[in-house]
């Protein structure tokens, strides 16, 4: 499967585990209750690790495992829910996150430009003939009227 | 009046690039319904009953000849010869093809206007005071920090998918004419006891189904704190607020469930992380009023002697004088109102030929500047005295010049059941039948100040809930019934109108509304106000009226 990451189509390395499968291998990503529950045995594995957060989680608390995690993955259930958006800011703009923000699940690739703009900088499409208007969106607007994280 | 820089141009002309890249996607059928739904809402873009609607920004009720003559072309080629202003100082069309939205946004464009963000769950267009800058009981002008807001609010990265519609209005003047009092958040300009001025922060009020006046989370922000405050009332809001059921998802609900003192902790708290990297400047507030600077006004404009006596001469234009012209804070000029609110046309509506001819008055008359009101007229801010006059004469035959601003029939109007999809009931019909059973103008001066405001359904777009005779169209097993309420307000004194009693049938309500204006005639003490009436006596004695048949 192939995303974008900091502008550029690339194949993607990571796995999301879902919350009952045994865990695998490799770079893997994980609910934020998982890592919650294992994340002792998580530290434990090879590997990369990320953690997958939806718009009810709160950044807040997990902001102390930050350092852990080298991918946070902001789900969108549904593209209208903007908390996400303020969670990519909390990410970037309070607990200075470096590694990589991923948006997936059912977001709008009208959306990207703001998302990039809260520190968002990788994008797993819906859908793959998502990726060519998702790539050229990033560029939507060259000027802007607010400070922003990228 | 403000005007664009590049990069303000640059930003407009890449969202008309970006929305007809949007509409040609949609056309060829690669974005659902669904999700065009939210990306056309946020241009404006309605689906009506008969076609789509338009919503164009009026930022803070400022347009200039030159933006109007571009909306009387817009009217007659891509509409069907006229427009609608709302009391969110916008202007509608009610008949663009959808597929030609993007030429007609261009058109905007290129004359610095934009419909960005005017529908849909975001920051809307911020509103302010229609006498900002000319008035007399200004503190200070409320304009430069509109613009300030209106810069931040447009393309925010982070607030653009809130849980619901949001909006800002800022007053200057110690006579809230603005409607703070029933906005998102509501900023009044003071003067703390040190005699600096800055903001009165209000939050949670609204209109629509669940009427709420807004309550005051910070006394006194300085000024250069406007903007982190705003964000920090706004990221509380896109996190906290409900997305579970849309009609709890305005701030007004998360404040109300929160309590004021947790609110107001959540907010101050996110604000205390946040104030220090964000200070608006003071060379960019005062860079910021040049654009507003005062026009070059005659200093011999009060010399003048002829005002007087053509009012003397004249009865007819002593009298708009007295109805349709306010004070202002330069000597020998006066605000000059154009009533859109003619007896046999629907309230707020202009057409081509109308928005040409009042381009043409404004370059000769007030500095090329017309304003809009949230009551639905227009305003020639800076008339001088002299001027008066021939400009009367001319709005006469223009039918703009009905005098009867601030009177009963000077009423707000949604579009209803003949346009809107939402409505369960018509109120364009209704406010003819109301104007035509009011073609006293020494009655309807001798009422004074009565407010009415009607809305086809319970969103609420007319602001009925804060008529001092407000009317809500409701469906009642598929027949257009009307609730009245009584009492309400959205000046100083702000409050939700009270129900009078069972909505009354559509053929009822104009014999209703006069009932109500009789009780008030009989029973008024000298020179008391029918709202002041109100609060004295309560509804019952305009209850027993009304319902006296029943």
């Amino acid at each position: 499967m192939q995303i974008i990451k900091d502008k550029q189509i690339i194949d993607d390395s990571w796995n999301y585990i879902i919350d009952d499968a045994d865990l695998e291998p490799g770079d893997i990503s994980v609910s934020l209750a998982r890592w919650k529950k294992d994340k002792q045995q998580l530290l434990e594995r090879e590997g990369k690790l990320g953690v997958r957060m939806g718009p009810a989680d709160s950044v807040e608390d997990f902001a102390a495992d930050l350092k852990d995690l080298q991918l946070i993955e902001l789900d969108f259930p549904a593209f209208a829910d903007g908390r996400i958006f303020s969670h990519a800011w909390l990410l970037r703009g309070r607990y200075n996150y470096q590694g990589e923000i991923r948006a997936t699940g059912h977001y709008l690739p009208d959306q990207v430009f703001y998302l990039s703009r809260v520190g968002v900088n990788a994008f797993s499409p819906e859908k793959t003939e998502d990726l060519p208007v998702t790539l050229a969106n990033l560029d939507d607007f060259s000027v802007k009227y607010q400070t922003s994280i990228n | 009046m403000y005007q664009y820089n590049q990069n303000d141009q640059t930003l407009i002309e890449q969202r008309v690039a970006q929305f007809r890249r949007q509409t040609e996607r949609f056309l060829k059928g690669d974005i659902s319904a669904d999700q065009f739904r939210a990306l056309r809402l946020r241009n404006g873009v309605y689906i009506q009953t008969h076609a789509p609607m338009l919503r164009i920004a009026g930022p803070y009720g400022i347009l200039s000849s030159r933006q109007l003559r571009k909306l009387a072309h817009i009217a007659r080629k891509y509409d069907k010869g006229y427009c609608h202003f709302t009391t969110r100082q916008n202007i509608q069309f009610n008949w663009p093809k959808l597929e030609k939205i993007p030429d007609i946004l261009e058109e905007l464009a290129s004359v610095q206007m934009h419909a960005i963000q005017t529908s849909g769950n975001c920051m809307r267009n911020t509103t302010s005071d229609h006498l900002a800058g000319v008035c007399i009981d200004e503190l200070e002008d409320p304009r430069p920090y509109c613009e300030i807001i209106r810069q931040w609010t447009t393309l925010h990265p982070e607030f653009d998918y809130l849980p619901r519609k949001f909006k800002i209005a800022v007053s200057g003047a110690l006579h809230d004419r603005a409607a703070t009092q029933f906005h998102d958040i509501g900023l009044h300009l003071v003067k703390n006891d040190a005699g600096q001025i800055g903001f009165k922060v209000l939050a949670g009020g609204g209109l629509g189904r669940t009427p709420v006046i807004g309550q005051v989370i910070r006394p006194y922000l300085e000024k250069k704190h406007l903007l982190s405050y705003l964000e920090a009332v706004l990221r509380i809001y896109n996190l906290y607020g409900r997305r579970d059921n849309m009609y709890k998802a305005r701030i007004k609900i998360l404040l109300k469930e929160s309590g004021l003192e947790k609110f107001t902790q959540s907010v101050e708290k996110e604000w205390l992380l946040i104030k220090d990297g964000r200070e608006l400047s003071d060379e960019r507030i005062a860079a910021m009023q040049t654009q507003f600077a005062r026009p070059p006004y005659e200093s011999d404009a009060g010399q003048d002697n002829s005002f007087a006596l053509r009012q003397q001469e004249n009865k007819a234009f002593a009298t708009w004088v007295k109805h349709n012209t306010a004070d202002h804070r330069v000597s020998g000029y006066r605000a000059a109102f154009l009533s859109l609110k003619a007896p046999d046309s629907p309230p707020g509506d202009m057409t081509d030929t109308q928005l040409d001819a009042v381009a043409d008055l404004a370059d000769q008359y007030s500095f090329g500047e017309i304003r809009s009101t949230h009551r639905q007229n227009l305003i020639f801010a800076d008339v001088k005295q002299a001027d008066l006059f021939p400009l009367w004469r001319q709005l006469d035959a223009l039918k703009l010049a009905t005098p009867n601003i601030g009177t009963v029939t000077d009423m707000i109007c949604c579009p209803g059941l003949d346009f809107c999809s939402l409505a369960n009931a018509g109120s364009i019909g209704v406010a003819k039948e109301i104007n035509e059973a009011l073609d006293d103008m020494d009655y309807i001066h001798d009422i004074g100040d009565v407010k009415i405001n009607m809305s086809g359904c319970m969103n609420g777009c007319a602001h009925q809930s804060v008529g001092h005779i407000g009317i809500l169209g409701v469906d009642k097993k598929g027949a257009e019934w009307y609730q009245l309420t009584l009492g309400g307000s959205s000046e100083n004194e702000a409050a939700i109108g009270e129900r009078l009693g069972p909505a009354v049938a559509k053929d009822q309500v104009t014999k209703a509304v006069t009932t109500i204006l009789d009780v008030y005639v009989q029973q008024r003490l000298e020179d008391e106000s029918f709202l002041d009436m109100v609060k004295r006596v309560g509804i019952t004695p305009f209850k027993e009226q009304v319902y006296a048949d029943n």
